[in-house]
């Protein structure tokens, strides 16, 4: 097999191969240049910025502005900096993104190992949901809300990011556990375990790859979103995009341009950290069930 | 009262019927073998038995205690997969002991019984290690474990040797023998390899369209099949069936079939038929295994009938251990099996030993034994 594999291999000469190399470097270069000059700026004091060019290296190498951001910048009213913000947006992202991703799993698991009858048009009507628009859900959403008196709180926030997570979440587990051996949940029936036990003690520890996947794709969703926390949130609950948003187009005062880059890389950090973390996951989630083994 | 009793059990999905009436008793310490092709529902009768399929109706029970409804653990029966089904995720100690564990028995009850299974099993190396890094005879043993260590009244296997390769499977096969020999439980066991079947089973179901085709011992149904259907699936190579025309003169009954040059042969049944409405002239189908055809020399010595037909030989397999030879009877291919070294070369003629005693005939209408 080696040798046949050698043999039909698509032969390149050393020369291509640099050619290759220099594109991609090209391309990799091209797409971190907005992130670099972020970072330059957000590292220069604002007089080298407006008196000169974005481009230039700082001459004074600071992190005042990275200070300012986190914690003196006026957002809104109250000259807080960004942290109280980044702090709710975690608050709102962890539960969101926990339990959407278990009810996703729980889905799929029904979906796939517990038939009933029109099951397919129900997993139908749930992948329906990732097609909808937010904006057609805002004043539903916001009644609901106001029903159940989750208006303005980082809870209610939960709950729009969770029902809106699902659908996409249902369509990742479903689809993995379809190819999970249904032979297991039978073996593990006849050796007593439940509903609930088969779910913890052997779907859910065998769906590492699916769920970095839903993981990564809800938590940067839900953070990113700039819309539902406009809507919804409190000025105590605002999650960190509309805080950034309140910082950087804040009409009063001088425009530091310095503090708005680090601003933009704190909202962009945890997104970033999370690719990072568990990226090489993400493309084998993906690809799995595509391709046995 | 029999061990496992399976009583007019029928299974249909919507309007569709795919398991008749099926009837089977087991007693204790049996090894029943369900075979047949692919779809015949063995299977489906082995999930009713288990609990992971409804019985649509008719009445199962284990040691007289009706099963319809009976959650699959709560039945007392350890099954045993195709595809092994070990949880990915766990050591093969903790697949051993999962289903000791969700019966809530403690954990130095659960460490003793998993070594004592380990131990027969000869996996007690293996326990750290998770499925993943098994191959597939080592992934079968502690599937098997992983029934043995329940102690339960009734063992099902699915088709459990149909993943291994070749050598493997015949030594898993003396395997699971040995096991049953030993541990003396009741096993009801699934598969489509006939071979297994013979080997394994004290009794064998062969299943076809959802009907049982026919319930005896691997004796029986090899020597007496009752339809042309069990002679033909069981046995390999399977039975030549021969279209024969009956010959009756009152006091003997022989079978006419036609050599290679189309001549007349007349063979002479053991036993008069008991069927008095087949006469002299009537169209039957002769059914004669492959060693049944043989070379005279390699003839039965105990056979009472021994017919010798000469005959041109068209293809010789040497097999090692046999020759099979192809010749041509009554119009058709017949296999006949013969000693290695026997003295055949394609395209010359030689004399075939046919051994009446194991002739059985089938009536070509209904395909049903003739007796």
């Amino acid at each position: 097999m080696a040798v046949a594999s050698t043999d039909t291999a698509i032969r390149t000469g050393n020369a291509t191969r640099v050619l290759l190399y220099l594109v991609l470097l090209l391309f990799a270069l091209f797409y971190l240049l907005p992130f670099g000059i972020m970072v330059l700026n957000s590292l220069k004091p604002l007089s080298e910025i407006t008196g000169g060019n974005m481009m230039a290296l700082p001459e004074v190498w600071t992190l005042d502005a990275w200070r300012n951001a986190w914690s003196q910048a006026q957002i809104g009213v109250e000259p807080t900096g960004l942290q109280p913000y980044f702090w709710n947006s975690i608050k709102m992202v962890v539960p969101a993104v926990a339990i959407s991703t278990v009810l996703g799993a729980l889905n799929g698991y029904i979906l796939t190992k517990w038939r009933f009858r029109g099951d397919t048009i129900l997993f139908g009507l749930m992948l329906f949901s990732c097609f909808i628009p937010f904006q057609i859900v805002l004043i539903p959403m916001a009644r609901i809300l106001g029903i159940t008196g989750l208006a303005g709180s980082t809870a209610g926030l939960v709950l729009v990011h969770v029902v809106y997570g699902i659908g996409f979440s249902t369509l990742y587990f479903r689809n993995y556990y379809a190819v999970f051996p249904t032979e297991l949940v039978r073996a593990a029936q006849i050796d007593g375990a439940g509903f609930f036990r088969i779910f913890w003690r052997i779907m859910l520890p065998s769906s590492g790859p699916i769920t970095v996947v839903c993981v990564i794709w809800q938590f940067t969703n839900i953070w990113n979103d700039f819309l539902f926390g406009a809507s919804f949130a409190d000025f105590d609950s605002q999650p960190m995009t509309v805080a950034l948003n309140n910082l950087v187009n804040s009409s009063t005062g001088v425009k530091e341009y310095n503090v708005h880059f680090a601003g933009a890389i704190y909202a962009a950090l945890p997104t970033l950290l999370v690719y990072i973390v568990a990226g090489r996951y993400f493309v084998r989630g993906l690809m799995s069930g595509s391709v046995k083994g | 009262m029999s061990f496992l009793k399976i009583e007019n059990v029928t299974k249909s999905y919507g309007a569709v019927e795919v398991l008749h009436q099926v009837d089977i008793d087991v007693e204790e310490g049996e090894f029943l073998v369900l075979v047949g092709p692919s779809g015949c529902g063995k299977s489906t009768l082995l999930n009713m038995i288990a609990g992971l399929e409804e019985i649509s109706s008719g009445e199962m029970s284990i040691k007289g205690q009706v099963m319809n409804g009976v959650h699959p653990s709560k039945r007392n029966i350890a099954m045993v997969f195709q595809s092994y089904a070990l949880y990915p995720n766990m050591t093969v100690a903790q697949n051993i002991t999962f289903g000791l564990e969700m019966h809530n028995v403690p954990k130095p009850e659960r460490d003793a019984a998993m070594n004592k299974v380990a131990d027969m099993l000869q996996i007690t190396q293996l326990l750290s290690r998770k499925p993943g890094q098994l191959s597939g005879g080592q992934r079968q043993r502690v599937a098997m474990g992983r029934a043995l260590v329940r102690n339960p009244d009734v063992f099902l296997f699915d088709e459990p040797l149909s993943n291994l390769d070749a050598k493997l499977r015949v030594d898993m096969r003396t395997e699971i023998k040995k096991l049953h020999q030993r541990l003396g439980t009741t096993i009801v066991y699934v598969t489509h390899d006939q071979i297994e079947a013979m080997t394994l089973s004290t009794r064998i179901a062969v299943m076809n369209g959802g009907y049982i085709q026919q319930l005896g011992t691997p004796k029986e149904i090899y020597d007496n099949p009752a339809n042309i259907f069990v002679a033909s699936f069981m046995g390999s190579p399977s039975m030549n069936l021969l279209a024969a025309t009956l010959r009756s003169d009152g006091a003997r009954t022989a079978v006419e079939i036609t050599d290679w040059e189309g001549k007349p042969v007349v063979l002479p049944l053991m036993e008069a038929i008991t069927d008095v409405s087949r006469k002299d002239g009537d169209r039957v189908i002769l059914g004669i295994r492959p060693e049944a055809l043989t070379d005279p020399d390699g003839a039965d010595r105990n056979a009472r009938n021994v017919v010798t037909v000469s005959n041109r030989i068209d293809v010789t397999e040497p097999a090692g251990s046999d020759t099979f030879v192809t010749t041509v009877l009554a119009g058709g291919d017949v296999v006949g099996r013969m000693r290695a070294d026997a003295a055949v070369v394609p395209g010359q003629t030689c004399d075939f030993a046919v051994n009446m005693d194991k002739a059985v005939l089938f009536d070509p209408e209904t395909e049903m034994r003739i007796r």
